[in-house]
Order: C-alpha cells, then structure tokens, then sequence
C-alpha cells in the first residue's frame, strides 16, 4: 500500500517547502515534486495543508487500567491521532499504578493496534507513594525512559536525591540512552486546601490557593539536587512565570533539563474559575495574565522546549461537584494543536519542533517519530489544514469524558489525516478505527 | 431579580429595593399576628449541606411569615453523604416542585452551580468563605435603622478575614454604599492579595478604634491555631478582642455589631457583650425582616417573569 500526498506544504530538514511525499509500507520512500507514483497509490490531496511529523505528547492520562469509565487506552489513542499525534506518552497514575514490570506490559498489550503509538512512563516510587524506589532498572531496561509520580512531586528531598542518583547509573541497562526523570513540582504542605491558584481571583470567590511558590521551591530544590547528580531531569506542566525563569537560568547553566508547558497553560487564566465551574479546574491551575505572557515568550524564545497536552478525562458527573470537591483535569488531545496554531503567534516550524521534534526526543522515539519528512524517516505523520476553522465541542470528541474547558470555542488548524507507521489512523478528518 | 448570589449582583439599587421592601415588612412583624400572605401556594425549599441553626431558623421564619410552604433538606440525612452529585441532588429537589432554593453549602460557589441547573430562584445563604449577602443586607438594614447614614461611614470588620463569607459579602455591601472600611487582624488572618477586596488593612486595633463608627467582629474558630495562623485564643483576644478597655475607646455613638454566635472571652470581652452599644440582638430580629423581603421580591419578581414571557 502506497500513499501519494500531493500538493503540502512539506516540513522537512530544511523548514517549509511545496513538496509531495511517497509513502510505501510504513516508510516515507521519496519526497520532491514530480515523483514517480505507482498505479495503486492512494492519493491525498494536501493543497493549502501542512505534511508534519506526528505529534508526540509527553503527557496524557488514559485512565486505563483502573477508570475505564472516564477514558480508555483505546478511547484516548483515537483521540490523540484525531489530534494528529502518533505517540502519546500514557502517565502511571493508574489503578493498579505503573511501577512494575507485569503492568507495563499489560499496558503495551491492550495498546497493541490503537490507533496512536502508546508509550508508558513508570512511576518513580511504588504506588507513587514517595517512599520506596521502583524496580527503574528492570524497567529501563524493558524501554520504559520516562519515569514520574505524576499527580504528585516526590516530597522528601532525600529520596529525591537518591532516584537521580540511582537513574544516572541506569545508562548501564539502555545502552547509553538517558533515563528521563520528570516531575510533577509542588509542595504539598503549601498547596493543601488550595483548589485554583492563590492570588485575586481566589481571595474575591473566596477559594483556597495554590501559591505560585509551590511549584518554584521543588524546581529549585531538583535543580540543585541534579546539579549535584548530573540526572537528567524534565519539569512537567509549568505554569509560572518564575518557573520560566528557573528553567531559562538552570539551562543557561548547563544543567541537564527539559521542560513543558500544557495548552491550556497559554490559553485560559485563573479569572475561568470566577463561575465556580469545575471544567476550570486543573492542577497546576490555570494562573495569571503575567504567568501566561511568560509562559509565551519561554514558548517563543527556546525555553521551553514543549507542549504537552496533560489529557485528564473526568466523568461528566464529576464535573457537577462542588469546585472543592471536584477532580483537576481538562481533555487536551484533541485541541492541542488548533490552539497552537490559534493562539500562538509561532512559525508553524516552530510548533512541530515544540510538539513533535523535542518531545520525541525526549521520550527516546526519534528513531521513529518527530522527524523531518523526509525519505528514509518512519511514516508518522500529520497532515493539517491550518486555515480551516472548527468549533470545539466535548461530546464530539472521541474521548470518553468530555471535560473541555474550550466547549463551544472557535479556533483555526484542523488535523485531516494522521498516519501511523504507513497507515492511515485519520481519513479526511475522521477516525478509521 | 431571579437569584440573590452575591451583593455585587444587586448593585446599589438593589440593596435599596431591599431596604424599602424590609421597611414594609417590619411593620407586619409589628403586627399580633406577623403573617401575610403575600407567598401563599410558593414552596421554598431550604438545602443547607452545612448546619447552621441560626440562619435556617431565620429564613424558615421569614417563609413562614410570608405563608410560603417550606420543604426541608439537611444533607446529614440525605444522598449527599452517598456519592451523589450537587447537580443530581439540586434536580431531585427540583422535580418535588419548588419556587426557590435557599442553600448552605461549606463549598465557595455552590449557589452559582445551582442557579445554572435550577429553574428555581436561587437565595444563597451562605457559600464557603465566599459570600453570605443576606447577612450583609440584615447588617446593612441594622445600620440604616439607627439613621447613619452609608456615605463617609467608617466601618472596621475585625478577625479572621481570610476564611469569612460575611466579610467578603459585608466589605461588598458597605462599600458600595459609600462607607469606608477598615479590615483588622493579623497578617495570617488576611487573604492574600487583599486589596482586591477593596478595604483599607490594618493590624492594630487600638490604633483605629477611636474613628471607627461601626465596629464589627467576627467569630474566632479553633482550627486557626492548628493550622498555625495564631499562636493561642489568649493571644488573639489580648490584640484583637474587644475587651473593656478597648470599649472605652470607641466612641459613644459606636455600634458594635457580630453576626453570631458570639464567644464570649475571645474575639469580645463577656463583660462588653452587655454594652448598650452592641447591636447583636437587632441583628438577628432584623435578619428575618430582611429575609421577608428578599423572599418576597426573589419570588415576586420570577413570577412576574413567568407570566411575561
């Protein structure tokens, strides 16, 4: 089966230029104009569309094993290619957690044939409990290269210290790949009782905050704390302006780290939380307009290096609790990247490095995704319209849940065929399986 | 007015509609027989999924007064406790037919919930450390009653600011009749980024007593000194309790008002509770006047919707 994408524009080695690409079997084969087309090519006419590598994210809760009500592995890998990633990167905050073995591979078993490649993290300690290790090097060495307690940061500096000096010994069982070790940063005991961030809006609906500092004081203690290590760390889903700061000066440093940023972390500030509807709620919350602005320019000017999407289905009726008593998470899969393309004022050279190249790299996968499209690279690929306009709707969304902070949002980027390994996963906007 | 959320939902005006209303039924509660039947055939249902005797019993006078049919709901005793959601609770209530929904609820926002799921009129009676609006209109009916005047008034609201409904709602309500008004308590006890609220920030309670024209406290809880936000209740009375001596500074036309229930040795002395300046008792006769009047007008006004679509 060959695939024969005509008329895009091509992201390549080079940046952005008019060229057609041959897809056969799970390969680009050629790219170019005038190309040789066999007879039985499907052809796909990507006129006025943009021919990217896959999306990857970093971060996406697929509920699955444990809450298969709210998403499952399948529901949420459909969602993703719908949202034009190949690769999703699953969290281990599941019931059973992530930490073993047997549940990893669980996982790579029911994710065999979804539509999306699903890549899961382990937990760093058991049960993401914060006290014991995880069996990393066993794990490691079966590929996972991820590990966190997502959901939580690891609150005793101690043991912090002793899992980055444990992983930087784990290259011995990758064969020299680094072992990524990303955290979910925030102090509990400044953050209890809190439910949006802590600042004006929280004081006049008379909430309880989560204060900025509770995100800055654990990246500065892992900064210091990989500093003397040398682990090889990655900050998830910041959301103040001094944790971009932070970020800026420790690379500036030369300290070994990566960092993401979500979507709705550039989109929506805490003055959503003003009608008391939990669709707003997200942890870490939705900030300031000064949090959000450097949030932008760390997007802009490299700081960043990506823009996970944080995915956290939540029943519909779990929603309809009281603020306080509501779960944190927002669906992003879906919506990523039109608000991307929507809300950033970023060349679209730019986006795919910030979802697709870095974050490939990061999760160890560019020998299969966030590449140029170019000849000899995996077929995995998103094709996009950048101008087309949609509205953005819950229930129309291929996830279980439909708890999207942007219902009824109009934005521009519409992803219209997402190929997985040669396949098509999305046909003309819609899922093919 | 469909609901009464808030004070800044009323404005002005609608605090002044408020009053108007009250003043007419004072007059029915002068009466040997305090009843009209102004709401008769409306049911009013009062949801409190927080205990509090006081402002139920309150409300459920002012119905009663108004001959409405009242529809009781305590979440000790209800679903509540069994998982279900605010919103499956709200329209099981709603489906038993009722004009108005009088909630309590310890969550900040819960009455703005409801009032998107309901059909009904929503009457908030006090939403975490949100709002409790129609403590601050019997505050402000208090006020009003003994001829002060709003503009220029100086207003000191002292204690735990952070955690309070009725400071926030009372800031709101003075304020924007005109009064000027003093937050005092430690900085622990303030929320951050107080200013937004709108009121000038004091930690000295001695120092502001002598200009303040109406002194109101609030009620001190316990859990403060676990979360460490003051060292002991015997500290928090020696800065921030009315004690006589601090009595003798206000001036004699002061008014020292609390919305209850009072304890007695910390944030006011049990020997200035007896002060003929101290309001509390017309705070509580008011409340129900007040809520006679925004029973009336909430309902009133929603079938006067109805019935002009």
């Amino acid at each position: 089966m060959s695939l024969f994408i005509h008329g895009g524009t091509v992201i390549g080695s080079n940046g952005a230029e008019r060229s057609d690409v041959l897809v056969t079997g799970s390969s680009i084969v050629a790219t170019g104009l005038d190309l040789p087309v066999p007879n039985t090519a499907r052809h796909i006419d990507a006129t006025g569309m943009v021919v990217m590598p896959g999306l990857v994210d970093l971060h996406a809760h697929l509920r699955e094993p444990g809450n298969e009500e709210a998403e499952t592995i399948e529901t949420g890998a459909r969602g993703a290619a719908l949202g034009g990633y190949t690769a999703v990167v699953a969290m281990p905050n599941t019931a059973p957690t992530i930490d073993s073995p047997s549940i990893v591979r669980d996982v790579l078993a029911i994710a065999e044939g979804v539509p999306c490649e699903v890549v899961p993290a382990a937990a760093m300690t058991v049960g993401r409990e914060g006290k014991l290790l995880t069996p990393m090097g066993e794990l490691a060495a079966m590929g996972v290269r991820i590990f966190t307690d997502n959901g939580r940061g690891v609150q005793d500096p101690a043991l912090m210290r002793s899992i980055m000096e444990y992983a930087t010994g784990l290259e011995a069982v990758t064969g020299g790949a680094p072992v990524v070790l990303a955290q979910h940063c925030e102090v509990e005991a400044l953050t209890a009782g809190g439910h949006m961030h802590e600042g004006e809006w929280s004081t006049r609906l008379g909430m309880g905050g989560l204060p900025a500092e509770s995100e800055t004081l654990m990246m500065r203690r892992d900064i210091a704390l990989a500093r003397r290590t040398g682990a090889r760390i990655h900050f998830q889903h910041v959301s103040t302006a001094e944790g971009v700061d932070i970020v800026r000066a420790a690379k500036a440093e030369g300290i070994a780290l990566s960092a993401e940023v979500t979507t709705h972390h550039f989109t929506l500030t805490d003055a959503a939380c003003s009608s008391y509807d939990p669709v707003f709620k997200v942890n870490p919350p939705l900030r300031t307009d000064a949090d959000l602005a450097a949030i932008r320019l760390g997007l802009a000017d490299g700081t960043i290096d990506c823009i996970a999407t944080d995915h956290a289905p939540h029943e519909p009726h779990t929603k309809e609790f009281p603020f306080d008593q509501a779960p944190p998470g927002m669906l992003g899969l879906e919506t990523a990247l039109a608000l991307a393309i929507t809300e950033l004022d970023l060349p679209i050279e730019r986006i795919v490095e910030l979802m697709s190249t870095r974050p490939a790299e990061i999760a160890g996968l560019s020998d299969r995704h966030g590449n140029p499209v170019e000849a000899g690279q995996r077929a995995n690929l998103a094709i996009v319209d950048p101008n087309a306009e949609w509205t953005i709707s819950g229930t129309g969304m291929a996830s279980r849940s439909h708890n999207t902070p942007y219902e009824g949002r109009t934005v521009r980027g519409k992803v219209q065929y997402t190929i997985l390994e040669g396949e098509l996963t999305v046909d003309e906007g819609k899922a093919t399986r | 007015m469909k609901d009464l959320l808030t004070i800044a939902d009323l404005g002005a005006d609608g605090i002044h509609e408020i009053m108007h209303a009250a003043d007419s039924f004072a007059e029915v509660c002068q009466r040997p027989i305090p009843k009209v039947p102004a709401l008769r055939g409306k049911t009013v249902a009062s949801m409190f999924f927080e205990d509090s005797t006081r402002t139920r019993t309150s409300f459920e006078t002012a119905a009663r007064r108004l001959s409405a049919d009242i529809l009781n709901f305590s979440a000790s005793s209800s679903s509540v406790n069994k998982g279900e959601s605010l919103r499956d609770t709200v329209e099981t209530i709603e489906a038993m037919g009722v004009d108005a929904i009088v909630v309590r609820h310890k969550s900040s926002g819960a009455p703005q919930q409801i009032s998107r799921w309901a059909d009904a009129s929503v009457i908030n009676a006090g939403d975490g450390w949100h709002a409790h609006p129609t403590q601050s209109l019997l505050d402000v009916y208090t006020i009003r009653e003994e001829g002060r005047n709003f503009d220029g008034l100086r207003i000191a609201i002292a204690g735990d600011i952070s955690h309070s409904r009725v400071a926030r709602s009372n800031i709101e309500a003075f304020t924007t009749l005109g009064a000027e008004v003093t937050l005092v308590a430690p900085p622990t006890l303030l929320p951050p980024y107080v200013e937004t609220l709108g009121a000038k920030v004091s930690h000295d309670l001695d120092a502001i007593l002598a200009d303040t024209d109406v002194l109101y406290l609030l009620r001190m809880q316990n859990e403060r000194m676990d979360q460490a936000l003051v060292p002991s209740l015997h500290e928090y009375h020696r800065s921030f309790g009315l004690t006589p001596d601090r009595a003798r500074k206000l001036p004699a036309s002061a008014l020292i008002m609390h919305p209850g229930p009072m304890n007695r040795g910390i944030e006011i002395s049990p020997e200035v509770v007896d002060d003929p300046r101290v309001r509390v008792l017309n705070q509580v006769t008011n409340g129900v006047i007040v809520r006679m009047a925004v029973l009336y007008l909430v309902l009133g006004s929603a079938a006067a919707d109805r019935s002009n679509p």
